[in-house]
């Protein structure tokens, strides 16, 4: 490989690309590179190997949901329990895997944006594992949504630093973060939460999620001796689902749906379904589906789940929509908030509002499916519990 | 336009002075009555940010600015309103500084016919690094309008030259690093990187990034061909309007020639 090859910008269709300020170009060349290298390294792929089995606890079981199923109208309904993970969701998949990275690079400082907080939870925990100092950027919105991940990353010993610009949410904790990057580029690593930014972060997230669908691919060939007839997942910027997505691709025969946040409805104008409704444009650094304005202005978006509330989405995902080997639907935040507690109720499971979205499409959508449906269950839901207590008039009691 | 701007400026042994200004800020009805105050008050080339709902290579100062300009109503039609009045009153060369969204939803193709109907000569895209994409790249440069480049400081020098090739007008070195914002001090290295720029590329070489006082202006003036100034154009017109706009960027020419 050439030296120019190595740095070459890959996208998918027309979509991705690196449309950020010059003073990061030469930052993405040399992450670039690095990750070329590191992934041609035997170490490097084992030492990731060992951190994601002993200290995240993987392989996470593939779970068959059978009452779940059988309130999804007699479906065979199996999870994948990335809510087993250590730090409660599939985001530590990734930040392992870029925090080894940024050890390899010599950048002993880490930034990150965070959403529901979850992501900012799982860097926060790579950075005390490796010993890096850790700013996380955090909508003031999301801040007092999620009160309790911001405590639990300052546990961790990371800065959060509230974004008040904006909508509040993680779209600006994004523009801060990428802010911070520009400045303190030469002695940083952005670790970025979703498949989403300039190239290579896409596909470099897309590779340290994989692991979910891989994983998953295996577990149900040993359940059912049979691929799934679908794999569901939710899609904010998309990361979990590109994770379980990505095994299956090549397998013709099994649907991919995403599932995007309505929020309170379509046709509300209060959503996150960049997919459904939006239109390809570039924000956070690449050309992807985007709510936006007739005047090319980011439009705000809405979800119940901080996780979801983004109005980009990964550009992988703009090119599985295209090409149409994925499919993409949304589940509202009625549906979300009905998944959430039908799941506790019948497998005992607290899943993540987030998760609530896929596993609200397997209960309205899951009998007409032929055969097995994995639902990745991304996170759990403890984080919620507080909120959607809020909001169903229980605040007091929290 | 552009660079017989920065030609007539180095003629007389002067750098040029590029003042940077929101469109739509403070008010809709602002951007005329700025910009003809900064063209009088001796702008050699005007910056005419077009706002974007998330400028994340602007500091705090131009972010404000922007939300303030849309939630105000400002459209890329409407900044595109604005210089084709400021136009038919002045001759003052104009980049339009912008994000690259709004000109994609706006149509390339139609925005890049309507701003050089709207009497632009030069355009900025700060989120369109050189080589990210060929196609928009190409079809700008083929306009007759200037394409801005950028270096920054973590540019490597021999990525200088291909930069510098498919820009036209002049090569705009960001100072420092981070993003659009004023500073009390300029970094020590900058003459020698500016130097090392100037001898790699024909373009005029214009600094900007951080520039906020006269003093600053005529350091950079001493070792570049242009200045570019923003962040403190916008605090200038927050003190007292474009008549305190008009008087700080004649503060600043009167130091860089003195």
């Amino acid at each position: 490989m050439t030296p120019a090859d190595a740095t070459a910008t890959q996208r998918f269709g027309p979509y991705g690309g690196r449309y950020v300020p010059e003073t990061l170009i030469h930052a993405l060349d040399e992450l670039t590179e690095a990750y070329a290298a590191a992934g041609l390294d035997a170490e490097f792929r084992s030492s990731l190997a060992a951190l994601l089995k002993d200290f995240a606890g993987r392989p996470t079981p593939l779970y068959h949901a059978r009452r779940l199923g059988q309130a999804a109208g007699h479906a065979s309904v199996y999870l994948k329990r990335e809510d087993l993970n250590h730090t409660g969701a599939h985001k530590i998949n990734n930040t392992l895997g870029q925090a080894l990275l940024a050890v390899r690079m010599g950048k002993r400082r880490i930034i990150a944006e965070t959403g529901a907080g979850q992501h900012g939870v799982a860097t926060a925990t790579a950075c005390a594992l490796f010993d890096l100092d850790c700013v996380v950027y955090m909508g003031e919105e999301d801040v007092q949504r999620q009160a309790l991940n911001v405590y639990r990353m300052e546990l961790l010993g990371a800065e959060v630093r509230p974004v008040g610009a904006g909508t509040r949410t993680l779209k600006d904790a994004t523009n801060e973060a990428i802010r911070d990057w520009v400045t303190n580029v030469g002695t940083t690593h952005y670790i970025i939460g979703s498949v989403v930014g300039p190239d290579p972060f896409p596909r470099m997230v897309r590779d340290f999620q994989s692991v979910i669908g891989h994983e998953a691919r295996e577990q149900i060939l040993e359940a059912e001796g049979r691929l799934p007839a679908a794999v569901v997942a939710c899609v904010g910027g998309g990361s979990n689902a590109i994770g379980i997505f990505h095994a299956f691709v090549p397998d013709a025969g099994v649907e991919l749906v995403g599932v995007e946040a309505a929020g309170e409805g379509l046709d509300s104008g209060h959503h996150s379904a960049s997919l459904a409704a939006g239109s390809p444009g570039v924000l956070h650094g690449s050309l992807s589906y985007l709510l936006q304005d007739s005047d090319g202005q980011v439009a705000p978006a809405h979800s119940v789940s901080a996780g979801l509330d983004y109005p980009g989405v990964g550009p992988e995902h703009s090119f599985l929509k295209d090409t149409q080997r994925a499919r993409y639907t949304s589940a509202t935040d009625d549906e979300a908030l009905d998944a959430f507690h039908r799941l506790s109720e019948l497998e005992g499971i607290i899943a993540a509002l987030e998760s609530a979205h896929a596993v609200a499409h397997v209960l309205a959508h899951g009998r007409t499916y032929a055969g097995p449906v994995v639902v990745c269950l991304s996170g759990r839901g403890d984080k919620d519990v507080a909120h959607v207590a809020r909001i169903e008039g229980r605040g007091s009691l929290l | 336009m552009i660079s017989k701007a920065f030609t007539a400026r180095l003629a007389r042994g002067q750098a040029a002075l590029v003042p940077y200004v929101t469109a739509g800020y403070p008010e809709r009805g602002s951007t005329l009555g700025v910009m003809e105050a900064l063209a009088d008050a001796g702008a050699d080339v005007i910056e005419l940010g077009v706002p974007f709902s998330d400028p994340l290579a602007d500091g705090p100062t131009i972010q404000h600015a922007s939300f303030v300009s849309i939630g105000k109503g400002m459209t890329v039609h409407g900044v595109l309103d604005d210089l084709a009045s400021f136009r038919a009153r002045r001759d003052t060369p104009v980049v339009l500084f912008t994000y690259l969204n709004p000109l994609l939803r706006y149509g390339l193709t139609a925005f890049l016919r309507d701003a050089v109907a709207a009497g632009a000569h030069g355009l900025l895209v700060t989120d369109l690094p050189t080589g990210s994409d060929p196609q928009i790249e190409a079809e700008i440069t083929a306009s007759p309008l200037d394409l801005i480049r950028l270096v920054a400081p973590t540019t490597p020098v021999e990525r200088v030259p291909e930069v510098a090739k498919g820009g036209s007008g002049f090569l705009y070195y960001i100072s420092r690093m981070g993003v659009t914002g004023t500073r009390t001090e300029l970094r020590t290295e900058l003459a020698a990187e500016v130097g090392r720029i100037r001898a790699a590329v024909e373009l005029p070489v214009a600094v900007g990034f951080g520039i906020s006082s006269p003093e600053q202006a005529a350091a950079v003036a001493a070792v570049a061909d242009g200045v570019v100034v923003g962040s403190a154009i916008i605090q200038a017109l927050d003190r007292g309007g474009a008549a305190e706009a008009g008087r700080f960027l004649a503060s600043l020419r009167k130091q860089m020639d003195g």
